[in-house]
C-alpha cells in the first residue's frame, strides 16, 4: 500500500509528455507533422474512428477525418449534432492574424495564453494552438461562416477579455453558433459522402478496452433504450466540460462528465479537475426552481459600471433612488488602473465578497442576496440610445426577457456563475490520453488553458484540436494498423456491456424517495459553497464528507421511474448525476492538495496582502494528473496523484498584478 | 400562480396519445416555461407518476432543441423559443394546452418529443460549401460586401427548431430551407454550388414529406429568430434560375 496523504490520496510516479519533438518552439509542430507517420489513402478506408460529441471539437474532427477517408462514427446525445453546447458561445474566436497591425503575433498569442492561464499550462501545446489559430479563420471563412465585416468587406476584429490587441473574430454575439453550424455542415457533407455515420440521441456509457488499448464504446440508444456496442480502431472523446457538477452553470441541461469519467475509471488520468472558470457576468439566480444560468457577454463591462450600495440597509431599495455618494463602485475603487475590466476571476471573487458582506442586491435566495449592479446610466448619458442598442441591444433584450426588467431603465443585476472547466482528461502533445488509442479534444481535455482560460480561446482550442491537430496526430497511431477486429462477444466487450446494464438496473431498482434532481441540486450546493470561487482547507474537507454521504444516500434512496427500454429522461439524468457524485469528490481532493492559488483556483490561505491569488511556483508548477483506483456505487478508493512538472523554457513566470 | 395544464401524453410512436390535465400551484412569474414543467415533473415523480418527456438543452434560446405547441402557438405567445418564454406571459388561473410539433416530417417519439432528423438530411443534401480542411485560402482574400455579409448572417441565425414547420398549415419546411439557401447564396464562397444546392435540397425537402408553401406567412410569424419570409422568395428565385 502506498502511503496515504491526508488519508485521501497517495503519490505515484511522475508523468511526462513524451510526444512533443525537441528543437525551437516555433518548429515543433512542423517537425511533428513531418515525423508523424502517414496512412495512405487506400488504408484509411479500412480504419475506423469513433468520436463522442459533436460540438466544435467533435464535429470539426469528424468532418476532417471523414474527408481524409477514414470511417467515422459520430455520437451525440442531442437530437441533432448542430445543438451541441458550443453553439451558445457568444463572444468570439481569437486568431493571431494581426490584420490590424497592432503588434499581434503567434508568439504574443502564445504568451498571453500562458500568462492568462497563470503559468499552469504546457508551453508546447499552447504554442501550437497559437500557431494554427490563423488557419482556423481561413477554414471557417471558406465554409461560409458569416463573420462580422467592415464596410470594405474585410473581416472585423475586436479586442476581448482584457488583451491589448484586437484579435477576436466574431459574428455578432453568436460566434459559437456560426462556427458550430460551419463545422456541422462540413460534417453533414461527410455523412452524405458516406464517410461519417451519425448517431443522434445516443449516450456513451462505457469505453471498451481490449489488450490495453481503446477499441470502442458502449452506448445507449436514448429512444429505444437499446444498449449497443460500437467498435473501432480509435476512440476520440469530444464530450465537453463538467461544469454541471455545480448543478447551476451556463452549460446546457444535458452537458455531463460521463464519457470522460467512464474513461477515467478505465485508466485515463484526469488532469487538474479543480480548475474551473467562474464567469463574472451572468444573470443571478431568481429562485429555487432555477434550472440553469445565462451568461451576459463580458463585453458589457466595457461600458457598464459595477456597484453595490455602501450601506446594507439600502440593498432593498430601488437602485435609482440610491444617491451617487451611497454607491460603492468597488472594482474602480480597489483596482483603479483596470477598474471594471479586471480579469474574470477577480471580478467574480469581488462580487462574492460584496454579497458575503451583506451588500448584495436582488431577490434573497437562501440567506443572502446574490447580485451586484451593472449600471449603464453613465453610458446612456454619453452615448445615444441608438449607439448603445447597436452594441448591446440584443443582450439587453435577452436580459429583459429573463428578468422582466429593462437595463436601459433599471441597472442590470449580475452574479458570477460556473462557465467552463479547464481541467479534463490528461493528454499528451498528440492529444492522446493515458489509454492508447483514446484521444480527448476540446473542453474535455485539460491541455491548453492552464488554471484559467482567456476569453475567446475556447472556440479556438476546439477548432484547433478538431480541424488541425488531431487529424495530424491520430494518423501516427492509426499507421500502426490494421488492427485485429474486435468480436462482439469478446470478453472485454461483454464485460463493458454487463457493467452498463447492471448500473442501469441498479438505478431503476433503488426505488427510493428522492428525485435525481434533488440529489443534483444538493451536490451543486456543496460544490458551489466549498469548491467554488473561494476554497479553504476546512471547507474542502467538509465538502468531501458531505459528497460521500450524499453518494451513499443516492444509491440507497434515489427514485428513477419508468423502464430501461424506452426514452427515459430520469434514467439519463441519474447516470450522469451518479458520475458527478464521484467527480465532485476528486475535484475537492485536487483543490485541497493544491494549497496555492492560481487562475480560477483560489485558496483563501494563499493570497497576497491585497487579497490577490498567490501562486507557489516552487511547489505547484505541475499538472496534477489523477489515477482512479477503484470503488463503485459507494466509497471510492484513494486516487493516486501523478505530477507532470511544467518546465518554462520560453516564458518567464511572473506573479499577476492588476492593481 | 395557479394554472391548469393540459399536456399531450403518449408513451411511444405507436401508442395512443391523449391530453392529460394537471393542475399546478405556486408558479412564480419569474420561472421560465420549462422550469414550470420541471416543477410539475418533480411533483409527478414524487407521486410515483412518470414525468412528462420534453426536449431542451441550452435553455438560452440558441440550440433549437426545445419545441412546444403552447395553446396552439409554436413556442407560445411571444416571439421567442419555449425555453426563453417566462411565466409572466401568463396569468393566474390560465388553462394552458401543451402539445408536440405536429408534422408528417417530424414523427412523434414520446410525449412532447418529436424526431426532427429530416432537417439534418435536408442539410446533408447540399447545405454546405464544399471545402476540405486545409484547402482554404487566406481569409481576407475573400471580400464580402457588408450588406451581403449582414444578410447572410441574418439568415444563418436559424436555430433549426422547426417552429416554422409546426406553425405552417401545410407543415412546409421552406423557411428553414430558404434560410440556408440565402445564407450560403449571399456569399461569394457559396456561388460554385448555388444552383445544384437549391435543387438537391429542395428535392430532399419534398422527399421528407414537408408540405408545399402557399405564402401564408405563419412560419415567419412563429420563427423565434425572425427569419423573414423573403428567404422563401430567394429560394424560389434561385430554384427557377437553377432550372433554366
Ligand atoms: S426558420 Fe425559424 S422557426 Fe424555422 S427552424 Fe429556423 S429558427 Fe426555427
Ligand atoms: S433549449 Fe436551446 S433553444 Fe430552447
Amino acid at each position: 500500500m502506498p502511503e496515504l496523504i491526508d488519508n485521501l490520496y497517495s503519490l505515484g510516479e511522475p508523468i511526462q509528455d513524451t510526444k512533443a519533438p525537441g528543437g525551437p518552439i516555433d518548429q515543433k509542430w512542423t517537425t511533428a507533422k513531418f515525423e508523424n507517420k502517414l496512412v495512405n489513402p487506400a488504408n484509411r478506408r479500412k480504419l475506423s474512428i469513433i468520436i463522442v460529441g459533436t460540438g466544435l471539437a467533435g464535429a470539426s474532427a469528424a468532418a476532417t477525418l471523414g474527408e481524409a477517408g477514414y470511417h467515422v462514427k459520430s455520437f451525440c446525445y442531442q437530437d441533432s449534432p448542430r445543438r451541441a453546447h458550443s453553439i451558445a458561445a457568444q463572444g468570439g474566436i481569437n486568431a493571431a492574424k494581426n490584420y490590424n497591425d497592432d503588434g499581434d503575433s503567434t508568439y504574443r498569442l502564445f504568451y498571453d495564453t500562458v500568462k492568462g492561464g497563470d503559468y499552469r499550462s504546457r508551453e508546447d501545446n499552447v504554442y501550437r494552438l497559437a500557431e494554427v489559430s490563423t488557419n482556423i479563420i481561413d477554414q471557417c471563412v471558406a465554409q461560409g461562416v458569416p463573420f462580422a465585416r467592415d464596410y470594405g468587406g474585410l473581416l472585423d476584429n475586436r479586442s476581448f477579455g482584457g488583451v491589448q490587441v484586437a484579435r477576436t473574430f466574431y459574428a455578432a454575439g453568436q460566434t459559437g453558433q456560426q462556427l458550430l453550424i460551419g463545422a456541422y455542415q462540413a460534417m453533414e457533407r461527410q455523412v452524405a459522402a458516406g464517410t461519417v455515420t451519425q448517431f443522434t440521441r445516443h449516450e456513451m456509457l462505457e469505453v471498451i478496452i481490449v489488450g490495453g488499448v481503446a477499441r470502442g464504446i458502449v452506448a445507449r440508444d436514448m429512444v429505444t433504450g437499446e444498449i449497443e456496442t460500437h467498435t473501432a480502431d480509435a476512440v476520440v472523446l469530444a464530450s465537453g466540460g463538467y461544469g454541471n457538477v455545480f448543478y447551476l452553470s451556463t452549460n446546457a441541461m444535458g452537458c455531463n462528465v460521463t464519457a470522460s469519467w467512464r474513461a477515467h475509471r478505465k485508466g485515463a488520468l484526469f488532469g487538474n479537475p479543480c480548475y474551473t472558470q467562474i464567469h463574472p457576468t451572468c444573470i443571478p439566480v431568481a429562485g429555487d426552481y432555477q434550472s440553469k444560468l445565462t451568461l451576459m457577454s463580458e463585453s458589457l463591462r466595457n461600458d457598464g459600471r459595477i456597484w453595490v450600495p455602501k450601506k446594507r440597509e439600502d440593498c432593498e431599495k430601488d437602485p435609482r433612488d440610491i444617491p451617487e455618494e451611497d454607491r460603492d463602485y468597488y472594482l474602480e475603487r480597489i483596482y483603479p488602473a483596470f477598474g471594471n475590466l479586471v480579469p474574470r476571476d477577480i471580478a467574480s471573487r469581488q462580487a462574492k465578497n460584496m454579497c458575503d458582506e451583506g451588500r448584495g442586491v436582488g431577490p434573497q435566495v437562501g440567506d443572502f442576496r446574490r447580485g451586484v449592479y451593472l449600471d449603464f446610466a453613465d453610458a446612456l448619458s454619453r452615448m445615444s440610445r441608438h449607439e448603445i442598442d447597436a452594441k448591446y441591444g440584443n443582450l439587453f433584450d435577452m436580459y429583459e426577457r429573463i428578468t422582466g426588467e429593462d437595463p436601459r431603465v433599471v441597472p442590470m443585476r449580475i452574479y458570477p456563475a460556473v462557465h467552463y472547466t479547464m481541467g479534463g482528461l490528461w493528454v499528451d502533445y498528440d492529444l492522446q490520453t493515458t489509454i492508447p488509442g483514446l484521444y480527448a479534444v476540446g473542453e474535455s481535455n485539460f491541455s491548453d488553458h492552464g488554471a484559467n482560460r482567456l476569453g475567446a480561446s475556447s472556440l479556438m482550442q476546439c477548432l484547433a484540436d478538431g480541424y488541425f491537430v488531431l487529424p495530424n496526430t491520430i494518423r501516427n497511431y492509426l499507421a500502426g494498423g490494421p488492427f485485429e477486429p474486435v468480436a462482439d462477444d469478446a470478453p472485454e466487450v461483454q464485460e463493458a456491456v454487463a457493467s452498463v446494464t447492471s448500473r442501469i438496473d441498479a438505478l431503476l431498482t433503488v426505488n427510493g424517495e428522492r428525485t435525481v434532481d434533488s440529489f443534483h441540486k444538493e451536490l451543486g450546493h456543496i460544490m458551489w459553497e466549498y469548491c467554488g470561487m473561494e476554497r479553504t482547507d476546512a471547507g474542502l474537507r467538509k465538502a468531501i464528507d458531505l459528497i460521500r454521504s450524499l453518494r451513499e444516500e443516492f444509491w440507497r434512496n434515489v427514485r428513477v421511474l419508468g423502464s430501461a427500454e424506452t426514452l427515459n429522461q430520469s434514467l439519463e439524468k441519474a447516470g450522469r448525476v451518479a458520475d458527478f457524485l464521484e467527480l465532485g469528490e476528486l475535484m475537492c481532493i485536487d483543490a485541497l492538495h493544491r494549497t496555492e492559488s492560481c487562475g480560477g483556483h483560489f485558496r483563501a490561505e494563499s493570497q497576497t496582502e491585497d487579497g490577490e491569488a498567490l501562486r507557489d511556483d516552487e511547489k505547484f508548477a505541475y499538472v496534477a494528473a489523477w489515477e482512479f483506483t477503484g470503488g463503485d456505487r459507494g466509497p471510492l478508493e484513494p486516487p493516486v496523484l501523478h505530477k507532470e512538472d511544467l518546465v518554462y523554457k520560453f516564458i518567464e513566470l511572473k506573479q499577476r498584478s492588476y492593481k | 400562480m395557479k394554472l391548469t395544464l393540459k399536456i399531450w401524453r403518449q408513451a411511444g410512436p405507436d401508442a395512443a396519445g391523449q391530453l392529460v390535465t394537471y393542475p399546478v400551484e405556486g408558479i412564480s412569474e419569474d420561472m421560465s416555461f420549462l422550469e414550470m414543467l420541471d416543477v410539475l415533473n418533480e411533483e409527478l415523480i414524487g407521486k410515483g407518476e412518470e414525468p412528462v418527456a420534453f426536449d431542451s438543452d441550452c435553455r438560452e434560446g440558441i440550440c433549437g432543441m426545445c419545441s412546444l405547441m403552447i395553446n396552439g402557438q409554436a413556442h407560445g405567445p411571444e416571439v421567442t423559443t419555449t425555453c426563453q418564454l417566462h411565466m409572466r406571459s401568463f396569468s393566474d388561473g390560465d388553462v394552458i394546452t401543451i402539445e408536440p410539433w405536429r408534422a408528417e416530417a417530424f414523427p412523434l417519439v414520446r410525449d412532447l418529443i418529436v424526431d426532427r432528423s429530416a432537417f439534418d438530411r435536408v442539410i446533408q443534401a447540399g447545405g454546405y460549401i464544399s471545402v476540405n480542411t486545409g484547402a482554404a485560402v487566406e481569409a481576407n482574400n475573400i471580400q464580402v460586401q457588408k450588406h451581403k455579409a449582414d444578410r447572410a448572417f441574418d439568415a444563418a441565425t436559424c436555430i433549426g427548431c422547426g417552429a416554422c414547420v409546426a406553425a405552417c398549415p401545410n407543415a412546409s419546411g421552406m423557411l428553414f430551407l430558404g434560410a440556408k439557401i440565402t445564407h450560403l447564396g449571399e456569399l461569394p464562397q457559396g456561388q460554385a454550388e448555388r444552383d445544384s444546392r437549391v435543387v438537391k435540397m429542395l428535392n430532399q425537402h419534398d422527399a421528407e414529406d414537408f408540405g408545399g408553401c402557399q405564402n401564408l406567412g405563419e412560419c415567419a410569424a412563429a420563427c423565434p429568430k425572425g427569419i423573414p419570409l423573403d428567404v422563401i422568395n430567394q429560394l424560389n428565385r434561385d430554384f427557377m434560375k437553377a432550372k433554366r
